[in-house]
C-alpha cells in the first residue's frame, strides 16, 4: 500500500526538472539545436525561467512545439519567429533590440561612456600643473632611487 | 506570555530608537558630551532589547508554541528542531525581526568600537542608524507583527517549505542582510559627513572596516546561496540572474566599488564626494533588494512574502532615505575639499576606472531587472522579459576589461606613474598568461577561444595576486622572512580576494564551455556516458525520513579510472506534498560529478527511472573563489591600521622637495 501511495504520489505531482528523454528527437544534431533554442525562449507562465529549465505543463508544450518545427526543417530563425508571432517578445529572454528597449542595451555602455567623460574633463577642470607634465629623465630618476630607496 | 515580553521588548526598543535619533544629533550640534553619551548607551539598549525580542520568537518556534499565528504557520512538530529554529527567520516577520536585530547589532558596534571616532561624527551616526531602525520597527511593529496569537490554537502547525528545510537556509539570509544592513553603516557615515560637511581621509579610515564588515558576510551570503541553488534546485545551475539574486548582487558591485574608492579616499583624500555617493547607492541598491523580495514585484522562488501593501512601506522608506541624502549630498558636495592631485596614470586613476566598469556592471544588472516591470507599467501590450542571454551578451564584455585591469592596477603607484615601468612590472605574468592561451587555442580549437580567453583572465587573476606578495616579500636584498613576516594584513586580504575572483572566473569560463550532460531512461543496470563519466543505475529503492518519504536511486559513477558510489532522491513531505530532488554529487578539484533523478518514465524498453547526468568542471572553483575573496576582506579588516588611531593630518611633506637638485631642470 505505501508502495502504492509513493508511486501514485510521483506520477501526479510535477516532474522535477525540464527536458524530459520523452521528448527528445532523435537526430542528436537537431535535440542540440532545440536545446538552444530552448534556453533563449522564456516559459512564460513561470518566473524567470526558460522553457528548458522549466517544469511547467505549458513549458513542455513550447519545447514539443520547438522540436516539432525543427523535424519539419525549419531553421533556427525560423523556430524563433514562429513562437514569437504566436506569444510575442515576452517569450524571448534577450529582447531584441528596438527603440523600446534601446536604453536597455545602451544603457551600460553609456553610464561607461558618460562617466569615462566626465572623468577626463574632472582630470583637465584640475590645475594645470599637474605633476606628470614633465615626466622624470633617466638620471633623475636614478637619483632619486638613490636618495629614496626603490619603488617599493 | 513568551510572546508578550518579545513584543513589549519591540515596542521599547522602538522608543529607545526615537530618542536616539533625537537626542545625540542635537548633543552634536550643542556641543554636550552628555546627549551624545546617550546616544551610546541608546545603541547598545536597543541591541539588547530587540535580541530579547528575537529570542523569545526563538524559543516560541523551539518550543512549537502553535498559539503564536507565525509559528503555527512555518513550523511543524514533525520538523527537525534545528529547521524549526531555522524557521525563525525563513518567513517574513521574521526576517523583519532578523533584519532589525543586525541593524541594532551594528549600531552596538559603532557605540562600542568607536572609541576613536570623533564624538561628534559617532553621535551623528548613531543617530542616522536610529532613524533607520525607527522605520523598519514601525514596520516590523504596524505591517508585520511576528508576535500575533493564533485563537483557537492548531495542535499542528503548517510545514515550512521543502526547499528551504537545509543547512543553506540556516545560513544564507543570516548573512546576505549582515551585508545589507551592513551598508546602513556606511549609508549613516556618508550623511554624518554631509551634516558636517567633512569627508577627510580619517572619515574613510573609520568608514573602510565598516565597509569591510558589510561586503565579507554579503559576499558569504551570494557564495552559499549560489551553492545551495547548485545542490538543492535539483538541475546544477549555480547563478540563475533571477531578480532576487541580482537584488543582492546589486549592493555588492557597488560595494565593491566603495571598498576601494574609500582607499582612495584614506590614502589620498580624493574623490571624498564619490565615495559618500556609492555609500548612499550602496544602502539604497540594499533596501531595493529588500523591496524586491517583499513586494511581490518580481516575484520568484525566493520571494516567500508576497504583499504589495508591506511593498509600499519599504519603497516609501527607499525614496525617503535616498532622496534626502541624495538631496544633502546636491547641497554639501561643493563644500567637500577636493584631496590630493593625481596624474593619468596612477593608482588614483586605476581606481576611478575600476570603479566606472563596476557602475556599468551595476547599470546591467539594474536596468536588466527593472527594464521589464517599467516596460510593463508604460506600455502593457509590449511586455519582454530579460534572461540569462541578455546578461551574457551585455555583463560579460564589461567585465572583462575589469578583470585584466585588476591585476594591473595594484602595480600602479600612487600620484603618478609610468606606463613603461608598470609593463616591466607586469612582464612575468603577461608572458606567461600568453604562452598558455596560445596553448589552449592550439589544443582546445579556436571553437573554444572564448572558454580560453576565461581561464587565461583566471590565470592572469591568479599571478596578478602572487605578484603583488612577490614584490613585497622580495626587498632590495632579495627575499627575506622578515618581509614576510611584516606583510601588512591588508595587502594579504588583496592578494587573496583578487586571487579568489581569479578562481571564480577560471570556474565560470570551464563551466560555460566545457559541462557535460546526459538525460535519459535508465533501469538498474543500465549504463549511460556523459563528458567524462561512465554511470552505472545499481538499484533504487523506497525509505523513509524523518519528514518525508523517498525514492533512492545508488549509481557507481566512473571516471579514468576510479570509481565512485553517487546517491540521489526524489523527496515527498508527508505534511506538505511537496517534492524536492536531492542530487548525488562526487566532488573533486577538477570538477563535479552530478546525478538527479526524477519520474518513473516509459521509453521502448519499458518502464524506467528519469536520470541526469551532468559533468561541472571546475565548478567548485566558483565558490571556491567566493571564500577566497571573503577571507581576503576579513584579512584587510584584521589589519592593525583601523585600530591604531586615526592617521594624524601631516603638513604635506610631499611638497617638499627631496634634493634641490631634483627640480626639472627646465
Amino acid at each position: 500500500m505505501k508502495r502504492l501511495i509513493l508511486a501514485l504520489a510521483l506520477a501526479i505531482a510535477a516532474p522535477a526538472a525540464a527536458v524530459l528523454p520523452d521528448e527528445m528527437l532523435p537526430d542528436a544534431a537537431q535535440e542540440q539545436r532545440a536545446r538552444m533554442i530552448s534556453k533563449d525562449l522564456r516559459c512564460v507562465v513561470c518566473q524567470n525561467q526558460s522553457i528548458d529549465d522549466s517544469d511547467a505543463p505549458l513549458a513542455r508544450d513550447l519545447r514539443v512545439l520547438v522540436r516539432e518545427q525543427i523535424r519539419l526543417g525549419k531553421t533556427d530563425a525560423e523556430v524563433r519567429d514562429y513562437v514569437v508571432a504566436r506569444y510575442g517578445n515576452f517569450v524571448l529572454l534577450k529582447p531584441p533590440v528596438e527603440g523600446d528597449t534601446l536604453l536597455l542595451w545602451a544603457g551600460p555602455f553609456a553610464v561607461l561612456l558618460l562617466g569615462g567623460v566626465a572623468m577626463i574633463l574632472w582630470q583637465r577642470r584640475r590645475p594645470a600643473a599637474t605633476p606628470d607634465s614633465a615626466p622624470l629623465t633617466d638620471a633623475e630618476r636614478a637619483e632619486l632611487d638613490r636618495l629614496a630607496g626603490p619603488a617599493d | 506570555m513568551l510572546a508578550e515580553i518579545g513584543h513589549y521588548a519591540l515596542i521599547l526598543s522602538l522608543l529607545v530608537a526615537l530618542a536616539q535619533a533625537v537626542l545625540p544629533m542635537a548633543g552634536a550640534l550643542r556641543g554636550d558630551a552628555a546627549l551624545m553619551a546617550f546616544g551610546r548607551s541608546a545603541a547598545v539598549l536597543q541591541a539588547l532589547l530587540i535580541t530579547i525580542s528575537f529570542g523569545c520568537l526563538m524559543i516560541l518556534f523551539g518550543k512549537a508554541d502553535f498559539s503564536v499565528a507565525l509559528v503555527a504557520n512555518h513550523s511543524a512538530l514533525s520538523q527537525p528542531l534545528p529547521y524549526r529554529l531555522a524557521a525563525t527567520w525563513g518567513n517574513h516577520e521574521g526576517s523583519m525581526l532578523l533584519w532589525v536585530l543586525v541593524l541594532a547589532i551594528y549600531g552596538a558596534g559603532i557605540a562600542r568600537f568607536g572609541d576613536n571616532l570623533r564624538e561628534t561624527l559617532q553621535a551623528r551616526i548613531l543617530s542616522v542608524q536610529a532613524m533607520i531602525s525607527v522605520a523598519f520597527l514601525a514596520f516590523a511593529l504596524f505591517t508585520s507583527n511576528p508576535f500575533a496569537r493564533l485563537v483557537p490554537a492548531p495542535l499542528d502547525g503548517a510545514e515550512l517549505n521543502p526547499l528551504l528545510q537545509d543547512p543553506g537556509l540556516v545560513f544564507h539570509p543570516p548573512l546576505l542582510y549582515l551585508g545589507y544592513v551592513g551598508f546602513s553603516v556606511t549609508f549613516s557615515f556618508a550623511v554624518a559627513a554631509l551634516l558636517e560637511g567633512r569627508a577627510d581621509p580619517a572619515w574613510a579610515r573609520w568608514m573602510r572596516p565598516w565597509v569591510l564588515a558589510a561586503w565579507v558576510p554579503l559576499t558569504c551570503g551570494i557564495t552559499l546561496g549560489s551553492f545551495w541553488a547548485y545542490y538543492e534546485l535539483g538541475w546544477g545551475g549555480w547563478w540563475f540572474w533571477d531578480p532576487v539574486e541580482n537584488a543582492s548582487f546589486m549592493p555588492w558591485l557597488i560595494g565593491t566599488a566603495l571598498l576601494h574608492s574609500a582607499i582612495v579616499t584614506e590614502k589620498r583624500g580624493s574623490l571624498a564626494g564619490w565615495t559618500i555617493l556609492l555609500a548612499i547607492l550602496a544602502f539604497s541598491l540594499s533596501l531595493i533588494g529588500t523591496f524586491l523580495v517583499r513586494s511581490g514585484i518580481l516575484t520568484s522562488v525566493h520571494a516567500f512574502a508576497v504583499d504589495p501593501e508591506r511593498g509600499v512601506f519599504i519603497l516609501a522608506m527607499i525614496i525617503g532615505a535616498t532622496g534626502t541624502a541624495l538631496a544633502m549630498f546636491a547641497a554639501r558636495a561643493p563644500m567637500l575639499k577636493s584631496g590630493a592631485l593625481f596624474g593619468t596614470v596612477s593608482r588614483e586613476s586605476g581606481l576611478t576606472v575600476n570603479n566606472l566598469l563596476l557602475m556599468a556592471l551595476t547599470a546591467v544588472v539594474f536596468l536588466g531587472t527593472f527594464y521589464p516591470v517599467i516596460m510593463e507599467a508604460v506600455s502593457p501590450a509590449n511586455k519582454i522579459s530579460v534572461g540569462p542571454p541578455y546578461y551574457n551578451l551585455v555583463f560579460v564584455p564589461l567585465s572583462a576589461p575589469l578583470l585584466v585591469l585588476v591585476t594591473i592596477g595594484p602595480m600602479l603607484a600612487w600620484k603618478r606613474d609610468d606606463l613603461g615601468v608598470v609593463a616591466k612590472k607586469l612582464i612575468v605574468p603577461t608572458l606567461l598568461v600568453a604562452a598558455g592561451l596560445a596553448a589552449m587555442v592550439v589544443w582546445l580549437g579556436t571553437a573554444q577561444v572564448v572558454a580560453a580567453l576565461g581561464l587565461a583572465l583566471g590565470a592572469w587573476l591568479v599571478l596578478g595576486a602572487a605578484l603583488v606578495l612577490a614584490r613585497r616579500w622580495r626587498g632590495a636584498a632579495g627575499f627575506s622572512w622578515r618581509l614576510v613576516r611584516t606583510t601588512p594584513a591588508a595587502t594579504i586580504g588583496l592578494a587573496l580576494a583578487h586571487a579568489g575572483l581569479g578562481f571564480t572566473t577560471a570556474g565560470i569560463a570551464a563551466m560555460s564551455s566545457f559541462a557535460a550532460e546526459k538525460i535519459l531512461v535508465m533501469r538498474p543496470g543500465d549504463v549511460a556516458t556523459a563528458g567524462p563519466l561512465s554511470v552505472t543505475l545499481q538499484r533504487a529503492e523506497e525509505v523513509d525520513g524523518a519528514n518525508y518519504r523517498a525514492l533512492r536511486a545508488h549509481f557507481r559513477v566512473s571516471q579514468n579510472g576510479s570509481q565512485r558510489a553517487l546517491v540521489s532522491e526524489r523527496r515527498i513531505y508527508t505534511v506538505s506534498g511537496n517534492q524536492t530532488t536531492e542530487a548525488g554529487i562526487g566532488v573533486s578539484i577538477a570538477g563535479n560529478q552530478y546525478v538527479a533523478i526524477g519520474d518513473v518514465q516509459q521509453d521502448a524498453r519499458g518502464q524506467g527511472l528519469v536520470v541526469r547526468i551532468y559533468w561541472h568542471p571546475l565548478v567548485g572553483w566558483i565558490w571556491f573563489g567566493g571564500l577566497l575573496m571573503a577571507m581576503g576582506g576579513a584579512a584587510s579588516l584584521a589589519d592593525r591600521r583601523f585600530r591604531i588611531g586615526a592617521p594624524q593630518v601631516r603638513q604635506s611633506p610631499t611638497a617638499r622637495p627631496l634634493a634641490p637638485a631634483l627640480v626639472p631642470a627646465e
